[in-house]
């Protein structure tokens, strides 16, 4: 069986799709011969051809734009976006139109285009490589956001992107792209969109995160098991639609809360998880909901960018904080 | 039917590869003293840029995008510009920012990770440089608006790629500034490729110039490897936007003889032949060819001058290597004017 990283991950979904369903494009700059920048798309065009693997001119909106084209004429384009911080062109064609068509059209139209994008810090990339942008998404009504942690939850839930009739942005943690390799069978077996998974059981407090931070909060789990604090960790995985029933679940057994995420703390999707939980387990907890995120600042260019993202110290700073109650 | 209009695009070049001058040349061509300090800074840019890769290379420096094979369309810009002009760079056009008193430790500064870098010693009113493509033109020509809106006798100056004009945000520059008659002047460094999509899967256009006919706007393109020919035309388009006689854009032909970034491996896309084939008309040996014509240049100013650049680009590498990274709070020292007493909470927690 194939030990695969999350961006082979990604590859392996893209190839096992666009064999499966001939209506699948790739579409977006250096996809084509150059296998994309962090090589994703590498094979692709070789194994698929130039109208199926699309090298495009340098303008994203003009991308964003025409995938909407594709996806409302038949087509299941698969856009990239060279970095997160080069989304915002597309943004227009993004919220005016691919998350609307359905409902102004009255279903008569549909928009079932993925926007795949790298995600997030922690490479040591140059100005405008490390953001994380998924609050201004997964703030939009209409659309899917998904961000993937692991090898085989990214071929699986990039599968479920694909085949999901609605319009799916899919954020790939960048920082974890090469961290390990797992077995991940290319079975097209796809994973469930929008729920949670428990990636760790525990009993004292709950951890709830996406995207790179799993990594961290599970390094927190395990620090604090060695005191005997019994953490659980959950991969949020779709933030919009957001699945609170497995958090709300947790949360009743481990009455304090801890969400992490690597985006700026204000109006960050962590504080759409604190609302329902104030809304509905306000009696379950018994402390109040940490965040522990990236500070309300731009992300710093890479000599600080180490200091913004949420440590496994801060994460287990916040742990011991909502441990203090009750 | 009837032909309402119809266009032609200018190409000028003087000095060929081999450095020999043609008939009709421009004044510039007998303006020895300048034409020798634009070799001069074409060869300190280059000695620089080499540095810089070999500091990535080492680990001492993040990605890096290398300038090498522009410098002569690159150090015209800064030679044809006043320092009261205000210039928009995108990424790689050191060769124009050292003109303009930009220092080098400032550009390894910026790719080290460090903000301060963009805090340049060059002109304050020049913008930083640009990642997010060719949004700068729009900058630029939002610069020429406020200039020509408070008389100023100032020209804004704008650098985008091949692949750059593709985007939506470099139409709108020059169809702002044809409309608005703007001191905008947009130089296209078409330099053949972007990453590793060709300038023929660009835009199906036999020149890139050509975009700006469908602005309304005077177009050019030029031999950028020739540092005669891009001075002429520069001296001439900058001269043009300061009188209030127009906007210009200018294509600039010439060819990234480095990877895209130092992170990315050209090979992958790219012949050898067609790079060897670009080093004949690179633009330091013809330059330098002309000058040592003229009796201007000679070996022993080559040494001598190329020993000072290697000279004052180490003592630059030396203080960026010797700057301490910046405290944790400098992270929040520049968010707004006064920070807000949220955020200044976040920078008590997040220490020093
Ligand atoms: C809006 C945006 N999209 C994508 C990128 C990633 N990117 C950086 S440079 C580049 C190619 C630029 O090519 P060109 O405009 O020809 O300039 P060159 O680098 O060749 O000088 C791309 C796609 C970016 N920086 N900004
Ligand atoms: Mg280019």
């Amino acid at each position: 069986m194939p030990q695969v990283t999350l961006i082979e991950a990604v590859t392996q979904a893209l190839a096992h799709e666009m064999a499966r369903d001939p209506s699948v494009v790739v579409l977006g700059e250096d996809v084509g011969v150059n296998g994309g920048v962090f090589r994703a798309t590498v094979g692709l065009s070789e194994r698929f051809g130039p109208e199926r693997v699309l090298d495009t001119p340098l303008d994203e909106t003009m991308i964003a734009g025409l995938a909407v084209g594709l996806a409302t004429q038949g087509m299941k384009p698969v856009a990239e976006a060279q970095f997160e911080g080069f989304v915002f062109p597309m943004f227009d064609h993004i919220y005016c139109h691919a998350a609307r068509f359905r409902n102004r059209t009255r279903g008569r139209m549909t928009c079932p285009l993925v926007l795949r994008a790298p995600w997030g810090g922690g490479i040591r990339a140059p100005e405008h490589h490390s953001d994380a942008p998924e609050a201004m998404f997964a703030h939009v009504p209409g659309l899917r956001v998904v961000i993937p942690s692991s090898p085989a939850r990214a071929y699986g839930l990039l599968l479920a992107a694909i085949r999901d009739p609605d319009p799916v942005i899919f954020f790939e943690p960048k920082r974890i792209y090469r961290q390990y390799k797992e077995e991940v069978p290319d079975d097209g077996e796809a994973l469930p969109l929008d729920v949670c998974f428990v990636l760790r059981d525990g009993t004292d407090a709950t951890l709830v995160t996406w995207g790179a931070s799993v990594k961290e909060c599970l390094e927190a789990a395990d620090q604090l098991a060695a005191e005997g604090v019994s953490v659980e960790v959950i991969d949020v995985a779709t933030l919009r639609p957001l699945d609170i029933d497995t958090i709300l679940e947790s949360v009743a057994k481990t009455r304090r809360c801890v969400i992490v995420h690597e985006a700026p703390k204000t109006g960050g999707v962590g504080a759409e998880i604190a609302a329902r939980l104030a809304e509905r387990a306000m009696y379950d907890l018994v402390a109040p909901v940490e965040r522990v995120c990236g500070w309300d600042t731009h992300m710093p260019l890479f000599r600080l960018e180490m200091k913004y993202l949420p440590s496994t110290a801060r994460i287990v700073e916040g742990v011991r904080r909502v441990l203090a109650h009750g | 039917m009837s032909i309402v209009a119809k266009f032609a695009v200018e190409h000028v070049q003087y000095l060929d590869p081999e450095g020999r001058l043609a008939d009709h040349a421009p004044a510039v061509a007998q303006d020895l003293e300048r034409l020798v300090a634009t070799y001069q800074a074409m060869a300190r840019v280059r000695v620089f840029d080499a540095k810089a890769i070999n500091l990535q290379r080492t680990g001492k420096l993040g990605t890096y995008a290398s300038c090498l094979g522009h410098e002569a369309a690159h150090v015209a810009i800064g030679m044809a510009m006043r320092p009261e002009d205000c210039f928009a760079p995108m990424y790689r056009e050191y060769g124009a920012q050292f003109v303009r008193g930009v220092k080098p430790r400032e550009v390894l500064l910026y790719w080290g990770g460090d903000e301060r870098g963009n805090d340049f010693s060059g002109p304050k009113h020049d913008y930083p440089w640009c990642v997010p493509i060719a949004t700068q033109c729009l900058h630029a020509a939002g610069a020429a608006l406020a200039f020509r809106t408070r008389r100023e006798p100032r020209v804004a100056v704008t650098v985008v790629g091949d692949g750059g004009s593709s985007k939506s945000d470099f139409y709108g520059a020059i169809n702002a500034a044809g409309v608005w008659n703007l001191p905008f002047v947009c130089v296209i460094v078409n330099n053949q490729w972007a990453i590793s999509v060709p300038r023929r899967m660009q835009s199906a256009a036999e020149t890139l110039a050509q975009k700006g006919i469908a602005a309304g706007i005077a177009s050019v393109q030029v031999d950028g490897n020739d540092a005669i020919a891009m001075l002429d035309v520069l001296d001439r388009a900058i001269a043009r936007a300061r009188a209030g006689e127009g906007p210009m854009l200018v294509e600039a032909v010439t060819y990234r003889l480095h990877d895209h970034t130092t992170a990315d491996d050209a090979r992958r896309y790219r012949g050898e032949d067609e790079v060897k084939a670009a080093w004949a008309r690179e633009p330091m040996k013809r330059l330098r060819a002309y000058l040592a014509g003229r009796g201007a240049w000679d070996d022993a100013k080559e040494k001598a001058w190329l020993e000072q650049c290697e000279r004052e680009v180490n003592a630059e590498v030396d203080a960026y290597l010797a700057s301490s990274p910046p405290p944790t709070r400098a992270m929040f020292d520049h968010l707004y004017a006064e920070l807000p007493a949220d955020v200044a909470e976040q920078r008590r927690l997040a220490g020093q």
